[in-house]
């Protein structure tokens, strides 16, 4: 119970006053974790894996990611900048990763640290865990965290087969942390600001698996970032101070986030899968016993993975390509070379590189009690004899099966169901006046009046 | 209170192999049944399938599901089984070479689910077919 309340945060939010109810991201969310009610979507927070699925679907954009207040980083006197390889891969081939650099210390930090800079030291780490890894195959990354939640309630059983390492971001954390704390600054003068390209990623920074969270002060959504960024660099009456910022990123370090970025530095027979709905193929194959001989799975929720986060701004194919052309500049960079500070602190990283266990969160049983389970799959399994099997998403659930769950298990009413609207209105079961009530009670009153101002109406944006 | 589940299989047909397994899969997490019994399920259910595919002409699978156990009889029409003792074997196989090409005939299907199943009761007559049932509690 503990672990579930803990993993209920969220950093997705619905706008009461930009969602206009319609059925979107309801019918993309690989989950099934939205419904809609009173003319707004909800989010249920136990089946929810912030893949950001529906954030891309909106057409209103009315998915909200949260993070923290920018100016919040002015409450410390360190102000430490953990930014993603993708960020710098979101401007265009004229800028450099130095004038991006100096524009964030421009902004008020006093100190940027690449994520992937920790990402030699916990190749490492995961190599010998790998070969000291005594349990069933393959072992799965714990790289992205809509990936880890999604095994945690899907595919429960496979949650042994994750591998307990801590993602780059945290070691990257630490070793900063560590580096400044050596230097003799106090504790509460660090400020520690992850830019996140996506949802899951906040939601893992501020629950993290391994310890109580706290080892970030805030994060910052990398397309607000790049928006900020951006503005300075195209000022042209007052040009950004560059700084003399020399990468130590690693070629390794800056594919990471990319597809194949892990499974191509991984031992044994290693596959990368990017995209949710792959990655749920896959993981039941796995679980039926029908994949065999492989060591190491890279799963990535996003297509692209990191290149595809929701806050990416760039196009994805324009921004691999130029995060393989800085591979390639940055191919020289060696680990434990003069640039590379990190790697003196690989000791610290490797004793601080496993995380706790982590728990099983299943999300798809219908009761606690087996017996009243099979009564309420039977039931269900009844209903979908009535159901049209349109999947048409008008009782607000976004499937017949979905909404025949929500009624076994009360969370909806048989009459919404417009089709058995009409039966029940055919058998004299139902007034006209009653269903047209119910509906409203879903979309929202007056919901259904003529309204010229609706998306793709004659007076759409007056 | 039970659940009852009926699946056809087609032999020869291995694209929708495993497909049964994974409906049943499906039923068993929405009961929240303990995800390592449920894997015993699915392992030695798909496997059997499985051999329907690869090894008879057509098969029927009835699944009984009840609060402490569950059943699962696969039944086929084919060449039936000659000598079950020793299919159950390891290693033991007589599927064709083109089979094996696709992955499968390893003989470790019978042994698999004898070690997936805490029941497992084997019957066949030759030229007409066999008989799987597999029982698993689920407490
Ligand atoms: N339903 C069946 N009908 C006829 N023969 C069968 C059937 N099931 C198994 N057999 C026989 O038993 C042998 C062993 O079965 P088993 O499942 O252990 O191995 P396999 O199917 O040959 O290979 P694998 O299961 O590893 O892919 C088969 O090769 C086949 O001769
Ligand atoms: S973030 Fe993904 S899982 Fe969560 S509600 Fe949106 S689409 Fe569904
Ligand atoms: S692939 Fe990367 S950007 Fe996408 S959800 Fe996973 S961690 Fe986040
Ligand atoms: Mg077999």
């Amino acid at each position: 119970m503990e672990a579930e309340k803990r993993y209920n945060y969220h950093a997705l939010k619905v706008a009461d006053n930009l969602c206009i109810g319609c059925t979107h991201c309801m019918q993309v969310c690989p989950t099934e974790a939205i419904r809609v009610r009173s003319k707004l979507a909800h989010i249920n927070g136990t089946r929810c894996v912030d893949c950001g699925a529906c954030v891309k679907a909106c057409p209103t954009s009315a998915i909200l990611i949260e993070h923290d207040d920018f100016n919040h980083i002015f409450k410390y006197e360190y102000r430490v900048a953990l930014v993603p390889a993708v960020f710098i891969g979101q401007f265009a081939d004229v800028y450099t990763t130095n004038q991006i650099y100096s524009a964030l210390y421009e902004l008020g930090f006093t100190n940027v640290c690449e994520v992937e800079h920790s990402v030699e030291i916990l190749n490492e780490f995961a190599i010998e865990y790998y070969q000291n890894y005594q349990g069933e195959k393959p072992l799965i990354s714990p790289y992205c965290p809509a990936i880890v939640r999604l095994i945690q309630g899907r595919f429960p059983a496979l949650v042994e087969n994750i591998m307990q390492v801590r993602p780059p971001v945290e070691l990257s954390a630490l070793y900063y942390q560590k580096k400044l704390l050596n230097k003799g600054i106090a504790p509460e003068q660090i400020g520690l600001f992850y830019v996140s390209p996506c949802a899951a990623k906040i939601a893992a920074v501020k629950n993290p698996i391994s310890e109580q969270p706290g080892l970030f002060q805030g994060v910052i959504n990398m397309d607000f970032l790049y928006n900020r960024v951006l503005r300075l660099l195209k000022n042209t009456t007052k040009p950004v101070e560059l700084r003399n910022y020399k990468s130590s990123l690693t070629a390794k370090g800056v594919l990471w986030a990319l597809t194949n970025g892990e499974s191509d530095n991984m031992p044994g027979r290693t596959l990368a899968i990017d995209g949710i709905h792959n990655v749920i193929d896959f993981l039941e194959l796995l679980e039926n016993g029908e994949i065999h001989d492989v060591d190491f799975l890279e799963l990535r929720a996003c297509d692209h993975s990191c290149a595809g986060g929701i806050l990416s701004h760039a196009n994805r194919f324009l921004l691999v390509e130029r995060m393989r052309k800085r591979a390639k500049r940055n191919a020289d960079i060696k680990q434990n070379s003069d640039i590379r500070d990190i790697d003196k602190y690989k000791e610290y990283l490797t004793e601080n590189g496993k995380t706790a266990e982590i728990p099983q969160l299943p999300m798809q049983n219908l009761d606690q009690d087996i017996s009243k389970a099979i009564a309420k799959l039977q039931r269900q399994r009844k209903l979908m004899c009535f159901l049209p099997g349109i999947d048409c998403a008008a009782c607000g659930a976004p499937t017949c099966s979905a909404f025949a769950r929500d009624v076994v298990t009360r969370k909806a009413d048989l009459s919404q169901c417009v089709f058995l609207q009409r039966m029940m209105e055919k058998h004299g079961k139902l007034s006209p006046e009653h269903a047209f009530k119910i509906n409203e009670k879903i979309w929202g009153i007056n919901r259904f009046e003529k309204d010229c101002y609706r998306k793709g109406a004659e007076n759409e944006n007056i | 209170m039970l659940i009852k589940l009926e699946y056809k299989i087609s032999g020869g047909d291995f694209t929708r192999a495993g497909h049964a397994s994974s409906e049943v899969k499906k039923n068993l997490k929405q009961l929240g049944v303990d995800p390592l019994i449920i894997r015993r399920v699915v392992v030695s259910m798909y496997e059997a399938e499985v051999n329907i595919v690869a090894h008879a002409y057509n098969g029927h699978i009835k699944v009984e599901i009840e609060s402490h156990r569950i059943r699962i009889v696969l039944a086929d029409k084919g060449p039936g089984i000659p000598d079950i003792e020793m299919a159950m074997r390891e290693g033991y196989t007589t599927a064709s070479q083109q089979v094996r090409e696709m992955g499968f005939g390893a003989g470790m299907g019978l042994p698999n689910i004898k070690k997936n199943s805490d029941i497992l009761n084997i019957t066949s007559i030759v030229n007409e077919g066999t008989t799987v049932e597999i029982i698993n509690n689920l407490q």
